[in-house]
Parts: C-alpha cells; structure tokens; sequence
C-alpha cells in the first residue's frame, strides 16, 4: 500500500476509534486542551496588548525623547518609592537644556496641573479632565497635531495668555455642534479662549487619550506656582543625530542633577520605541511562565495520552489480532494507533487553539483594538500536540503492533 | 510441486508444567487447485493445523513450505501479504469486528491491500451479496445471527479473490439451505482453480471434497482420495 493512501486510512480508522470512545476521548482531550488553550491565550493577549501599544507608543514625535522620574511602562512596586524619591524636573532645566543640548533641534516642557470638570455654555464633563501645561515646541515634540485652529504662540507662554487646546473628544463633548473655536472653557474655575483643537489620537488599553485641555504652561505656572513638577523632551532633527543626541542630553542631565560618575541615572529616558520594548521584554517574562505551565499541562497530557492508549491496545487486543490475520502489516498497526495518539492529542489541541484565541481577544474588546490571530503560536500549538501525540502514542502503538496475531485473536 | 509441504510439522502449547500437544507430526502434500476437507474429533487439531497453513502461527517442529518457499523464512511483512493476498481465512469463530458493520468487515482486507475507496466498497458489497447478505450490510456483528456472521466471515475471506482458501467449520451455524449455497459457492471456487481447504465434522460436508484428511490425537489418521465427490446441487435427493 502506498505511504500517503496508508497514513489516510489509518487516520480515519483512528477518527473511528475515537469517535466510539467519546467520554474516554474528551476527558484525555482535556489535558491538552488545557495546555493549549494556556498558551494560546496569554500570547493572543499579550499580541493585542501590544498591537494596541505599539499603534498608540506615538505620545511622543519622531526623534524625540522624553526625560522623566517614572519609566513607562512599571509593574513592580517595589520600585515605586525609589522613583517618588527622585528630584523633581523644573522649567528651569528647560533653558538650561536649551543652552546646552546643542544637538537638539527643539525641547519643551510639559506638566500635569490637576484633574478637574470642564464646562462650556452647552455641556459640563466628570471631574476628571487633566490639564496640561505645554510650551509652544510641545506640540511637535509629543506629536499632538491640530485638527483645527493653532498651537500656543511664545507670546502665549511668556505673559501666561488665557487660551486653550482641546483634545478631539473633550471638544466633541463640550461643543457637540459647531466649531469650539473663539468659545470659552471653564475649567477648574477659570474661563479659557480656545484657539485650537486636537487630531484624534485614539485610546490605549481601553483610554481615550484625547479627553485633556492645554494650557500654555506660562499660564499654568501663573496659575499654579512655579513649582510645577514637569516633563522635559528633547528632539533631533533627524533619525543620524538622535543617539548622540541621547547621549549629550544624558550627561547634561546628569550634570544638572549632580549625579556622582559612575552612579545610575537618576531619571528615565523614555522614547516610543522605548516603551515599547520595556512591554516586550516584561510580556517575555510572561510568556516564559505560560510556557512552562504549558509544558507541564502537556507533558500531563501526554501521559494521560499514553496511559488511555495503552488500556486500549489491551481493550482492542482482538481487534489488532483480526487485522494482522487478514493482512495488515505491524507498520499499519502501528500507524493505526499513532494516528489515534496524535488525532487525540491534535483535536485537543484545536479546541484550545480555538478557545485561546477566543478568550484572548476579549481583552480586544476590553482594550477597543481590534481582534488578533496569533498564527504563529497556532501553527507551535498544532506542531507540539503532534509532537505529544507521536511521542506518548509511540510505545503504545509499538505494543500493539508486536502483539502475536494468534494469542490475539484468542484473546477475551 | 505441492502448493503446500508440509513435514512432520508439530505445534505444542506449554501451560505451566503442561505440555498440551496440539499436532504431533503431520507430513501432508497438498496439489494446486485441490479440494480438500480436514476431519476429526473435537479437540484433535484441526484448527491448530489451520492456523498454521494460514501462516498466523509458527510450529514448535517440522516445516512448511508454500509455493516453494519456506514460511519459517519469511518476514514478518511477507506473511502478512499472504496473509492479505494469497489466503482467505474463515475462522471457527468469525472473527469479526465487533464495533464494525458487516460492509466495513467485509472491506478490511482490501483497506490494507491498498483497494482505493470506491473500488473496495463496491467489493465488499458484491461479496455480501455472494453470500445472501446484500441486506444487512450495515448490520454489526451483534445485530446479526450466528449464521449470517458466519457467511460475513465468508464474504471478507473471499473478497480479496485469493488463491486458497481455509475454512474451519463453515457451515457449523448454517442450516442446510444457506450451508448447500456456501458450499456450491466453494465447489464453483474451485472449478475455477482455486486451493480450498474445508475442516467440518460433517461427512455431509466433506463428502463433495476430492481428497479427506482424517486426523486423530494430533496425528493423521487417514489420507482418502474421494473418487466420487458428490456435485452439490440443492435441490438434490440424497441416495
Ligand atoms: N492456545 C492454546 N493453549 C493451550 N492449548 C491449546 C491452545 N490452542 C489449542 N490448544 C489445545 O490443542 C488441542 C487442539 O486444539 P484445536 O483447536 O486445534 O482442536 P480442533 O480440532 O480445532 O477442535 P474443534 O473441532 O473443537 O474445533 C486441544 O486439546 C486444545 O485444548
Ligand atoms: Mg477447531
């Protein structure tokens, strides 16, 4: 018999076998189905997550870099205090920045005045729009494009104007129809002029990201003292300069900060491809531990595999002994009972393939990004099942193919 | 030269401190094309022999050569092409699939002689329609009567057209109507040259082979050519 018609009959052979044993099957199934499905949909979310990260890591303009005491992306709280212990950046580093970080083609300053409600003549927000003072080059720097009107002038900064930006929906909110420019905004208390209003940026992990005013951070200084705690970036003027670029505005950094040589940091440098890559590497962390539950659920699996197959090369001693009677080889035998191994172990495998990517992709809509198919890790998942199911059906099957056909067949 | 030779060929069953001596040296030439009925009490080996010149099972002594070459020389793959091919066995006990109809038994052989689907599910269908089953053929084992496994069994030895054939008790749960129509279709086998080897206790049965081996203790009792082989014919009055 030809190798391929062969392998096709033994696998229906298997299906059969499998089909007649359904409770049997489903629970030695589950082994793998577990094992599969684990695996499947941690990578099915962390691909969403960071599918959605790397489509919103654009908080900050091409070339550019951002100076703050918070890295981007933490998951360990240990680290916190050390972090809140960190001196403050000021708008004083600002110009000093400016003098010295001669490779720069622009830096700004942002900070965080304080959440608060925001109102105009038609409509009121929660209590929870943030306001951002921003100097003119923030703009650029942390890639907020105007869908309408203009940015801050130097004029608005310096005598500290009482004009605003709003973010897409923040303006969508307040002024439902019409254009919001020249109207006024009342936010913490104080009455704004709009003069621009923002490109749509979308939302990251399930937050919008364009719910915010800015001020010219003049203003919010006036406003709010000088003390205010901000954010410094600085840009290149092109992809070349950026790593040195980087490195001057390092130790301008350090210097400014008095940070003994030889000492770590004592500040973040965090740019878009940054964050990302710190999502990478603690999603790996991840990954790594889902890979070895995964492993165990399987190696579990496998035994159980190998365990229902060896029952049933005992149950089907006399079917094995009729088929090597009228002619089947020991190969057949064998494939015969591999195949039903591997169709165990792969219909497992589909399922939780299934059920992975089902379950996984609900973090899509939890996040409002679209859905992902893993492919990859579907093509892994199937290869491994294979692999289980070939390597625990393997002596089972070797067992049933060297049985004697004649004590088989009187076997009861 | 003999289809079959075979030479003081024993077969011994060790049970603990028992030695059970199933066949104790049985030397017997068997020509191409014959019609042969094997005979004996219960118990007396018979089946023994069969297993053995249906290649499943090895003898503790002596040899048996088919068609020229020696069995004890041949692979394990070999065999189960004859097996497969050469040979059509009808057990004593059927032998069937428990869980399978009697059209996917019927089909077995073919599947692993490599018959595409089309083909070996035609087959298979004709056989059962040979033996008068062509409406049960989704029947399974247990749905179906002692006499209507047994011509099952006879459907699925003969489906893959071998050149000999081996029946233990074929007719054993037939009635006498369905046992004349097996054995007309073995008389029509081996007008066409087929080797057809039948076991039975009936004398009814093994009156229309040409040659009776009567075996006795393991040990042949007698070798008689049957110089008038009685023509099955079913409406036939018995003499
Ligand atoms: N697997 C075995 N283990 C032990 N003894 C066996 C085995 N098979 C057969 N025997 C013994 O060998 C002897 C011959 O058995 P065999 O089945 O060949 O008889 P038989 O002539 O076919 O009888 P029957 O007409 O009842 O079918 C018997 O005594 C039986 O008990
Ligand atoms: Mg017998």
């Amino acid at each position: 018999m030809n190798p391929g018609r062969e392998l096709i009959e033994m696998v229906r052979m298997a299906g059969n076998a499998v089909k007649t044993h359904v409770l049997r099957s489903s629970l030695t199934i589950l082994g793998v189905f577990v094992g599969v499905f684990s695996i499947i949909a941690v990578m099915t979310g962390i691909r969403v997550l960071q599918a959605n990260l790397e489509d919103a890591m654009n908080g900050l303009g091409a070339n550019t870099f951002q100076f703050q005491r918070f890295p981007a992306i933490s998951f360990d709280d240990a680290d916190w205090e050390k972090y809140l212990r960190r001196r403050r950046f000021r708008v004083e580093d600002l110009d000093r920045l400016e003098q010295r970080v001669t490779l720069a083609q622009a830096v700004s300053a942002s900070a965080d005045f304080g959440s608060g409600e925001a109102s105009s003549k038609y409509a009121r927000t929660n209590p929870n729009i943030p306001g951002i003072g921003m100097t003119p080059e923030a703009f650029t720097t942390q890639n907020l494009t105007l869908g309408e009107g203009r940015g801050f002038s130097a004029a608005d900064d310096d005598s500290g104007r009482l004009v605003c930006a709003l973010g897409f929906d923040l303006a969508a909110k307040l002024f439902p129809q019409g254009s919001p420019l020249g109207e006024s905004v009342k936010f913490q208390g104080i009455s704004y002029k709009v003069v621009g209003v923002l490109a749509q940026r979308g939302a990251l992990f399930g937050q919008s990201r364009d719910n915010f005013i800015a001020v010219p951070l003049g203003t919010a200084r006036r406003l709010y003292g000088e003390n205010l705690s901000v954010r410094l970036q600085v840009q290149a003027p092109n992809r070349d300069t950026y790593g040195d670029m980087v490195e001057q505005a390092r130790g301008v950094m350090r210097a400014m900060r008095r940070v003994p040589p030889g000492d770590d940091d004592d500040f973040e440098i965090v740019s878009n491809e940054s964050a990302v890559g710190q999502f990478r590497s603690l999603t790996s962390a991840i990954r790594l531990g889902v890979a070895a539950i995964s492993s165990i659920a399987l190696i579990a699996a496998g035994i159980g595999i190998m365990n229902i197959m060896l029952v049933s090369v005992t149950e089907r001693t006399r079917e094995i002994g009729i088929r090597r009677a009228i002619g089947a080889r020991k190969r057949s035998v064998m494939l015969q009972f591999i195949a039903e191994a591997v169709l165990l172990s792969e219909v497992g495998g589909a399922l939780g393939v299934v059920g992975g990517i089902l379950f996984g992709n609900l973090l899509s809509f939890v996040v409002k990004a679209p859905p992902v198919i893993p492919w990859d890790w579907v093509g892994i998942g199937l290869a491994i099942c294979s692999a289980v199911g070939i390597l625990f059906g393997t002596y089972p099957a070797w067992k049933a193919a060297h049985l004697d056909p004649i004590d088989s067949l009187r076997y009861e | 030269m003999s289809l079959i030779r075979i030479q003081n060929l024993a077969r011994r069953y060790v049970m603990g401190t028992e030695t059970v001596h199933a066949l104790r040296g049985v030397s017997v030439n068997i020509e191409r094309g014959e019609y042969l009925a094997i005979m004996g009490p219960s118990g007396s080996g018979k089946s023994t022999l069969m297993n053995l010149l249906g290649c499943l099972d090895t003898p503790s002594d002596g040899s048996y050569e088919l068609n020229g070459k020696d069995v004890a020389r041949m692979s394990d793959n070999e065999l189960a092409d004859i097996r497969n091919r050469e040979i059509g066995f009808v057990f004593q006990s059927f032998n069937l699939l428990a869980r399978a109809d009697a059209l996917h038994n019927v089909e077995l052989p073919l599947i692993y002689a490599g018959v595409p689907p089309k083909e070996r599910r035609e087959r298979a269908r004709q056989a059962l329609v040979n033996v008068g089953l062509g409406e049960r053929m989704h029947h399974r084992p247990n749905e179906l009567s002692g006499g209507q496994r047994q011509r099952v069994a006879i459907a699925r030895a003969l489906v893959n057209t071998p050149s000999i054939i081996l029946a233990d008790e074929p007719t054993g749960n037939l009635d006498s109507k369905t046992g004349v129509e097996i054995l007309s279709l073995f008389e029509e086998l081996s007008r066409r040259g087929n080797t057809i080897i039948v076991v039975t206790h009936e004398e009814e049965v093994a009156i229309h082979a040409r040659r009776v081996i009567r075996i006795r203790d393991g040990l042949i009792a007698a070798d008689e050519i049957n110089l008038h082989p009685r023509a099955v014919v079913a409406s036939a009055p018995t003499p």
